[in-house]
C-alpha cells in the first residue's frame, strides 16, 4: 500500500527551480533513503510533503488522501490544496524529525512529548504521559523525563524529538539529516534508534549523508542532484554499483 | 511633618494607581500593537507604524495635554483628568512595550514555528503555548527598564492637574520654603523602584529553569 505518492512535484523559490518534476512513492513499512549533494532539493521534498513549503506544481498523496494537486484554472495549471482542516489532518499522518531538533526549550522532555497529544489529538494528560513514557523507555531516556532540553546532549535531544514525532502515531516519519548536527559518536545512537524503528516496520523517509547507513538500512534509495532524481533503486545496488556518472562521482567521495 | 508625610503617602497612592493601571492596560495592548506592526496586511501595518512614530516621537507630557484637552476643543467634551492620564500613559507605554514584544517575537527561531506546525498545533496554540512563554523570558530585562521608567514618569501626571506624589511634594515645598519634600519624594520613588527591581530579579530567576 502506498503511504506517500508524489507525482511531478515542482518547487521554485522566485526564479530558482529547486525541484523539477519529481515522482516517487513510498510503500507501507518501507524505508526510503534520499541522498545527494547539498542544494540538490532533498530537504525541500520533505518540507513540501510536511507542508512547511507550498508546492509550485504536482500532486502529493498521503495514505491515499490528496494533499495538493494541479487543476485547470482559466487555462492555466495551478496547485490546489485540500481545505485547511483536511490539510491539518493529512499533516498529522506525517511526522518530521529536524536536523536541529527544534525541541521546545521551556517544556520538560515529558511535556515536549505530551503537549501535542493533549492539545492536538485531545488525549487525556494521563494517556499522553503513558504513551510518552513508553516512547522514552524505547529511546533509553526514561531518567530524563523531567529534564529540560538544555540539560541534554545533542543525541538525547534528537531522540526526544523522534519520540515527540512518534507520539502522534504518524503513518510515516520523515528525517531531515537527523545526524548532521551531531558528532560521530552521537550519530551512532540516532542511527540505532532509526534502525530499531525499521525493525518495527515503521514507514520512513530519511534524507542523509551517512552512505553506509543508507545502504544498510534503506530498502530503496533516490539519488538527487540539481532538483531531479538522477538514479533510484535498491540501496545495495545503488551505493555499491551506481549506473549514472553523476552518482559515481558523488559516491566516490565517500569511499 | 506628620501631615506632610500623610499627604505624600496619599500622593504616592495616586502614583501607584497610575503605575498599576498603566501596566494593566499597556501590557496586553502592547502585544496587540506588536502583532499589528508585524502584520502582512498593509492596512493594519502602516497605521500601526504611524501610531508608533507619533507616540514615540513626541513627549509624553504633550500627549497627556493632548489626550485631556483635545476632546474638549474638538467636541466640547470634558472628562475626568485621572482617566485622561491612564489613557495617555497606557497608549504611550503600549507603544514602547510593543517594540519590545516585537523584538522578542522575532528573536524566536523559525524552527519553533515549524516544529509546532508539523505537530499539528493551530496558529493560536503555537503563539500562546510555544512562542509567547519564550518571548516573555527574553524580554524581561528590557521590560524592566520600561517599568522603572514608568514609576518615574508618573510624575508627569501633574501636568493636567492630577495630584500625584511629585505634585504634592512641590506644593509642600513652596508652602514651606524648603526643598526637603522634593528630596523625600525622591526617596519614595527610589524605594518604589527598588521594589520593581526586586520583582524583576525574582521573575528572571523564576524563568531561569531553562536556557
Amino acid at each position: 500500500m502506498e503511504v506517500i505518492a508524489v507525482e511531478n512535484l515542482q518547487k521554485t523559490f522566485g526564479t530558482l527551480e529547486v525541484i523539477k518534476d519529481i515522482s516517487f512513492t513510498v510503500n507501507k513499512g518501507e524505508v526510503l533513503g534520499i541522498i545527494g549533494p547539498s542544494g540538490s532539493g532533498k530537504s525541500t521534498i520533505l518540507r513540501c510533503i510536511t507542508q512547511l513549503e507550498q508546492v509550485t506544481g504536482g500532486t502529493i498523496r498521503i495514505c491515499g488522501e490528496v494533499l495538493v494537486t494541479d487543476i485547470e484554472h482559466k487555462g492555466h495549471r495551478v496547485s490546489q490544496y485540500a481545505d485547511k482542516e483536511r490539510q491539518r489532518l493529512i499533516g498529522l499522518k506525517a511526522g518530521l524529525v529536524f536536523q536541529n531538533f527544534n525541541l521546545f526549550p521551556h517544556f520538560t522532555v515529558l511535556r515536549n512529548i505530551t503537549e501535542a497529544q493533549v492539545r492536538v489529538l485531545h488525549r487525556t494528560q494521563k494517556e499522553a504521559e503513558e504513551a510518552a513514557l513508553v516512547l522514552l523507555e524505547k529511546m533509553s531516556l526514561s531518567s530524563k523525563a523531567q529534564a529540560y532540553p538544555c540539560e541534554l546532549s545533542g543525541g538525547q535531544m534528537q531522540r526526544v524529538s523522534i519520540a515527540r514525532a512518534l507520539a502522534l502515531n504518524p503513518e510515516v516519519l520523515f528525517f531531515d539529516e537527523p545526524t548532521s548536527a551531531l558528532d560521530p559518536e552521537l550519530t551512532g545512537e540516532i542511527l540505532r534508534v532509526i534502525r530499531s524503528l525499521a525493525d518495527d516496520k515503521m514507514t520512513m523517509v530519511v534524507v542523509t549523508h551517512e552512505m553506509a547507513f543508507a545502504r544498510d538500512l534503506c530498502d530503496r534509495i533516490l539519488f538527487m542532484d540539481n532538483g531531479v532524481i538522477v538514479e533510484q533503486g535498491n540501496s545495495q545496488d545503488l551505493i555499491n554499483n551506481p549506473n549514472h556518472e553523476r552518482t559515481k562521482a558523488f559516491l566516490s567521495r565517500f569511499q | 511633618m506628620d501631615k506632610l508625610l500623610l499627604q505624600m503617602l496619599k500622593g504616592t497612592f495616586v502614583s501607584l494607581e497610575v503605575f498599576f493601571l498603566t501596566l494593566l492596560f499597556s501590557l496586553p495592548l502592547g502585544l496587540g500593537i506588536a502583532l499589528g506592526r508585524m502584520s502582512k496586511n498593509p492596512f493594519i501595518k502602516i497605521p500601526v507604524q504611524f501610531l508608533l512614530l507619533v507616540v514615540r516621537g513626541t513627549p509624553l507630557i504633550l500627549q497627556l495635554i493632548f489626550v485631556y484637552f483635545a476632546p474638549y476643543y474638538l467636541f466640547k467634551l470634558s472628562y475626568d483628568r485621572f482617566t485622561a492620564v491612564i489613557v495617555a500613559f497606557s497608549i504611550n507605554y503600549a507603544c514602547y512595550f510593543a517594540e519590545i514584544y516585537r523584538g522578542g517575537i522575532e528573536s524566536i527561531p523559525h524552527g519553533q514555528y515549524e516544529a509546532s506546525k508539523v505537530l499539528g498545533f493551530t496558529k493560536r496554540q503555537t503563539f500562546f503555548r510555544i512562542i509567547l512563554p519564550q518571548v516573555i523570558k527574553r524580554i524581561l530585562p528590557a521590560s524592566g527598564n520600561e517599568v522603572i521608567t514608568l514609576v518615574k514618569d508618573t510624575a508627569l501626571a501633574q501636568v493636567i492637574g492630577v495630584a500625584e506624589l511629585f505634585r504634592v511634594a512641590q506644593t509642600a515645598a513652596s508652602k514651606e520654603f524648603s526643598t526637603m519634600p522634593i528630596f523625600i519624594a525622591g526617596i519614595f520613588y527610589f524605594v518604589m523602584n527598588w521594589a520593581v527591581s526586586a520583582v524583576f530579579i525574582r521573575l528572571e530567576k523564576k524563568l531561569n529553569y531553562y536556557k
